[in-house]
C-alpha cells in the first residue's frame, strides 16, 4: 500500500486538477510505478506531456481489484531516464513510443526502436531481431497482404515450419490523430475519434465523450448512458460474430464461415436501426447520444437480436461440434497466464488466459454501474480459448440486451456539456470488444487540450500475438492472428 | 470411327472436360453453405481470360520459371494419355506403361517445384518444401495401389489391369486412392484451394508469381490431374472391362461425378488438418493401399 499513496486516486471517467497530480523525480516515478505494477496494478498509459522545455512523464495505473485508477507524473525530463521496461515488460511499447514522440531515451530499454514512424515519412523500423544459424530462414509478410486487411509487416524467424521468433512492425496507418488534438477540442474531433479504429467506433466515441464530460465535471443523462451501453454490446456482437466466421474460414470450415459473415451484417444493421449507420457513427456525442431509441424501434431491435442469435447458435453449434475444427484450435498459439499478466494483455485475449480483467466489471462507469455483465473467462490461452471467450461474450451480450433494452430510463438524451475546465486531467476506460480503451486528456489554463493520449487495446495485445507464435507452426499464423484480431489503425493512430 | 478420330476424341475428353470438375466442386460447396456459387463453367472463363493476358516475369527468374508450368502441363497430359477412359480406351498404351505414368506424375511435381524456387520467394520455397515432403507419402500410396492392381490382374498394362475386377480389396483400394486424390490435388483437408493466406498454402503458393498463359497452364493442368485421379479411382474399383461399352461409359461418367461431389462435400464439411497431422493421414492412405495389395496377393490374385 506504500506505492499506492504515491499515486493520486481517481475513478473511471473522473478528472483531477493537474497541479494536484503528485510530481516526482523521474527515477522515483519509475521506482514507484515498478513497485505498484509488481503488486497487482496494471499500466493503462505511460506518456509524455511537454512542459517547460522538457517532458513530464505521466503514469496512469489501474488497480483492478479496488476499482480505482491512480495518476502520477514526473518533473520535466530532458535527455533520458532509467527505463521501466527492464523491470516491467508491459511498459516496453509505451517507452518506445515515448522515445519516438518526445525524443526521451529510456536507458536500458532492451529493444528501443520506433513504434510507428521515423521523424519524417514512412515507417522506419530499423533492424529486425534475427536468429542466427544455417537452418534458420526468415519470412517477411506484408505490409501488403493477399486479403483485404490493413497493412502491417510481420518478420518471422523460422526453423523449418516452426516459428522461433516473430517481430511485428506497424505504423503504416499512422494518421497523426494525437498530434491533431492539442489546442482542441476542434469541430472535427468527435468524428475523428470515431475513426481511431473504425470497427470500434462506439467504444472510442464513448471514451472521448466520457473524457469531455469528466473535464467539464458533468455526467451524461442516464438515458444516453443506457443507449451507449446497448450500442457497445451491439458492436461487440457484430465483431465477435465476424471473428468466429473468420476463424472458421481460416481452417476452411465453410458452413460457419458463410453463416457468420451474414449474421455479422445482421448485427451491424441493428446498430444502423438506432442511428442510421452500421458502425454507429454520430451516435455517441459528448453530453449524451444524438439518436434516441423509441419503444417501437426498441422492440424491432429485440426481435432482430433474437432472430440473429437464433441463426448464430446454429452456426456456432456446427463449429463446436466439429472435431476437425477443435483439433485445429486446441493448443495452437498458446499464451500462458503469467505471460499475459507480464505483458498487460487486455480484453478477450487476457480473459482467454484465465485473467478476470474487464473494465465493465473492474471499473464500471455509465450504465454498467447499474447493470453488470459477467466476465467471460476461459483457461488455456490458445486459439480455442480465445474463440470460446468470444462465444461466451456473444451469449452474454445478447442476454444483456434482452434484459436492458426494455429497461431504458426516461429523460433527456443530450445535454451538451459546458466547456472543459482548465488545468485538468481526465481518464476514461471503456471495454470495447477488443478490450480496454483508454483515453487521457490534459487541459491547459484555457481549457484546451494540452495533450490527448489514446491507448487502443491493440497496443497492449500485439506483443501477445508475437509471443503466441513462438514454437507454433508458421502455417498457424493466420488462425492465431484472427483469434486476436487486433487493430492496425488503432495501434498506429 | 477411325482410329485417328477416336484418338482425338480421347484427348478432347481429357482436355475439354477436365475444367468442369472444379466448377462442380465449387457448386457443391456453395450449395452446402447456402450460397449460389460461381457458374459451373467458371474455370473455362478464367482460362480464356488468362490466355489473353500478358505475363509478368521476375528479373531474377531463369527460363525455368517459364519451362516449369509447361513441362508440368505436358507431363500431366501425357500421364492422362496413358490412362484408359473405360471403353474409349487409352490414347497410348504398352506393357509397363503404368511405371511411366507414375514417373510422369513425379516429373510434373518436380517441374512445378522447380519453377516455384526460381522466384527466390520465401513463400514459394516453403510451398515447394511442403509439396515434395507430402508427395513422398502420397506417391508411396499410389505405388502400393497400382501394385495391388497389378497383382490382382496379373497384367502390367494400364488398360488391362483397370478393366479387371479389383477383387475383394476394392473398398480398401478405393478409400486409399480417394485420400491420395485429395492430397495430390491439394483439396481440403490437405490444402485449401480457396484460401488467400500464403502462409498456409501448399500448391497455390508455388504458383503465386505465375500469371497469364502460364497460370492458365497451371490451372488447366490441375484440372486434368483431378480428372485423372477420379478416372483412375473409378476404374480401379469397378470391373468395367467385363461390362457392355454403354454401361461401362455411363458407370465411368457417373463414378467421376460421384467422386467430384464427394470431394465437394468433404471440402464443405471438414476443416483442413494441421500440417503436422498430414503425414498421419497420408500414411493411413498408404496402409489402406498396402492392405489392398496384401488381399490381392494372398486372396485370389493371378
Amino acid at each position: 500500500m506504500n506505492a499506492r499513496s504515491e499515486f493520486l486516486p481517481l475513478s473511471n471517467g473522473g478528472a483531477v486538477v493537474w497541479p494536484e497530480v503528485p510530481v516526482r523525480p523521474i527515477e522515483s516515478l519509475v521506482e514507484h510505478t515498478a513497485a505498484a505494477l509488481g503488486t497487482g496494478a496494471r499500466l493503462c498509459a505511460w506518456f509524455g506531456v511537454p512542459e517547460g522545455g522538457g517532458v513530464s512523464v505521466v503514469a496512469v495505473l489501474a488497480y483492478d481489484a479496488e476499482g480505482r485508477l491512480g495518476v502520477a507524473r514526473s518533473a520535466p525530463v530532458r535527455g533520458g531516464y532509467p527505463a521501466l521496461t527492464p523491470r516491467q515488460t508491459q511498459a516496453h511499447l509505451f517507452e518506445r513510443e515515448l522515445g519516438e514522440q518526445h525524443g526521451l531515451e529510456p536507458r536500458g530499454h532492451p529493444w528501443l526502436k520506433p513504434v510507428r514512424r521515423a521523424r519524417n515519412g514512412a515507417p522506419l523500423h530499423g533492424e529486425f531481431f534475427r536468429v542466427a544459424g544455417a537452418e534458420v530462414h526468415e519470412v517477411a509478410v506484408g505490409p501488403v497482404h493477399a486479403g483485404i486487411i490493413e497493412p502491417g509487416h510481420f518478420r518471422f524467424q523460422c526453423a523449418g515450419e516452426e516459428v522461433l521468433h516473430l517481430e511485428i512492425a506497424l505504423g503504416y496507418q499512422h494518421r497523426g490523430i494525437e498530434e491533431a488534438l492539442p489546442g482542441g477540442p476542434h469541430r472535427a474531433t468527435a468524428a475523428q475519434m470515431e475513426t481511431v479504429a473504425g470497427d470500434t467506433t462506439v467504444g472510442h466515441a464513448t471514451a472521448y465523450a466520457m473524457v469531455m464530460e469528466g473535464l467539464a465535471g458533468v455526467e451524461a443523462p442516464l438515458r444516453a448512458q443506457w443507449l451507449r451501453a446497448l450500442a457497445l454490446e451491439l458492436e461487440r456482437l457484430a465483431n465477435h460474430t465476424g471473428d468466429l466466421g473468420a476463424l472458421a474460414n481460416d481452417v476452411a470450415f465453410l458452413p460457419t464461415s458463410a453463416a457468420c459473415g451474414r449474421i455479422r451484417g445482421d448485427f451491424l444493421n441493428l446498430t444502423a436501426l438506432i442511428c442510421g449507420n452500421r458502425f454507429g457513427r454520430r451516435l455517441v456525442r459528448p453530453g449524451g447520444c444524438a439518436f434516441d431509441l423509441e419503444p417501437d424501434r426498441a422492440q424491432r431491435l429485440l426481435t432482430g437480436v433474437a432472430r440473429a442469435m437464433d441463426d448464430l447458435e446454429h452456426a456456432a453449434a456446427w463449429f463446436w461440434d466439429s472435431a476437425t475444427v477443435r483439433a485445429r484450435f486446441e493448443s495452437v498459439g498458446a499464451v500462458s497466464d503469467r505471460e499475459a499478466r507480464e505483458l498487460g494483455l487486455v480484453g478477450p485475449a487476457a480473459r482467454a488466459c484465465g485473467l478476470v480483467r474487464d473494465v465493465r466489471y473492474d471499473h464500471p462507469a455509465g450504465w454498467h454501474r447499474l447493470a453488470q455483465v459477467p466476465v467471460a473467462v476461459w483457461p488455456g490461452g490458445d486459439v480455442l480459448a480465445r474463440a470460446r471467450v468470444r462465444w461466451l461474450e456473444i451469449q452474454r451480450a445478447v442476454e444483456f440486451l434482452r434484459e436492458q433494452v426494455p429497461a431504458g430510463p426516461e429523460g433527456p438524451l443530450l445535454e451538451p456539456p459546458p466547456p472543459p475546465a482548465g488545468e485538468r486531467l481526465a481518464v476514461a476506460l471503456v471495454e470495447g470488444w477488443r478490450g480496454e480503451i483508454c483515453h487521457v486528456a490534459v487541459t491547459d489554463a484555457a481549457g484546451r487540450f494540452r495533450r490527448y493520449k489514446i491507448v487502443d487495446p491493440s497496443f497492449h495485445n500485439w506483443t501477445g500475438l508475437a509471443l503466441a507464435l513462438r514454437g507454433t507452426a508458421i502455417s498457424d499464423f493466420p488462425v492465431c492472428n484472427k483469434s486476436f484480431n487486433l487493430s492496425y489503425c488503432g495501434a498506429d493512430l | 470411327m477411325s482410329e485417328i478420330g477416336l484418338m482425338l476424341l480421347r484427348m478432347a475428353v481429357w482436355l475439354g472436360l477436365a475444367p468442369l470438375l472444379p466448377g462442380l466442386i465449387n457448386k457443391v460447396k456453395a450449395a452446402v453453405a447456402g450460397r449460389r456459387g460461381p457458374p459451373v463453367l467458371q474455370l473455362y472463363y478464367d482460362l480464356a481470360r488468362l490466355w489473353r493476358k500478358g505475363v509478368v516475369l521476375s528479373t531474377l527468374a531463369s527460363p525455368g520459371f517459364v519451362f516449369g508450368p509447361a513441362v508440368a502441363w505436358l507431363a500431366v497430359v501425357a500421364a492422362a494419355a496413358l490412362l484408359p477412359l473405360g471403353p474409349l480406351g487409352a490414347v497410348a498404351g504398352f506393357r509397363g506403361d503404368v511405371v511411366l505414368m507414375i514417373y510422369l506424375l513425379a516429373l510434373a511435381r518436380f517441374a512445378t517445384a522447380w519453377s516455384a524456387m526460381e522466384t527466390g520467394s520465401a513463400f514459394e520455397g516453403m510451398g515447394a518444401a511442403r509439396e515434395v515432403s507430402f508427395a513422398v507419402l502420397a506417391e508411396a500410396a499410389v505405388i502400393a495401389g497400382v501394385l495391388a492392381l497389378c497383382v490382382q490382374s496379373g497384367r502390367l498394362t494400364l488398360a488391362d489391369m483397370l478393366g479387371e475386377s479389383a477383387g475383394p480389396g476394392a473398398a480398401l483400394l478405393g478409400a486409399g486412392l480417394f485420400v491420395v486424390l485429395l492430397a495430390e490435388n491439394c483439396r481440403v483437408p490437405f490444402d485449401d484451394p480457396n484460401t488467400h493466406l500464403e502462409l498456409t498454402m501448399v500448391h497455390e503458393v508455388m504458383v503465386l508469381d505465375h500469371s497469364g498463359p502460364l497460370l492458365a497452364a497451371v490451372l488447366h493442368g490441375a484440372a486434368v490431374k483431378l480428372l485423372f485421379f477420379a478416372v483412375l479411382l473409378v476404374q480401379a474399383v469397378l470391373p468395367m472391362g467385363h461390362w457392355p461399352a454403354g454401361t461401362a461409359l455411363a458407370a465411368l461418367a457417373g463414378g467421376v461425378l460421384l467422386v467430384t461431389v464427394g470431394v465437394g462435400l468433404v471440402e464443405a464439411l471438414l476443416a483442413r488438418v494441421a500440417f503436422r497431422r498430414v503425414p498421419l493421414l497420408l500414411t493411413s492412405a498408404w496402409v489402406l493401399c498396402v492392405f489392398a495389395l496384401l488381399v490381392a496377393w494372398k486372396g485370389g490374385g493371378r
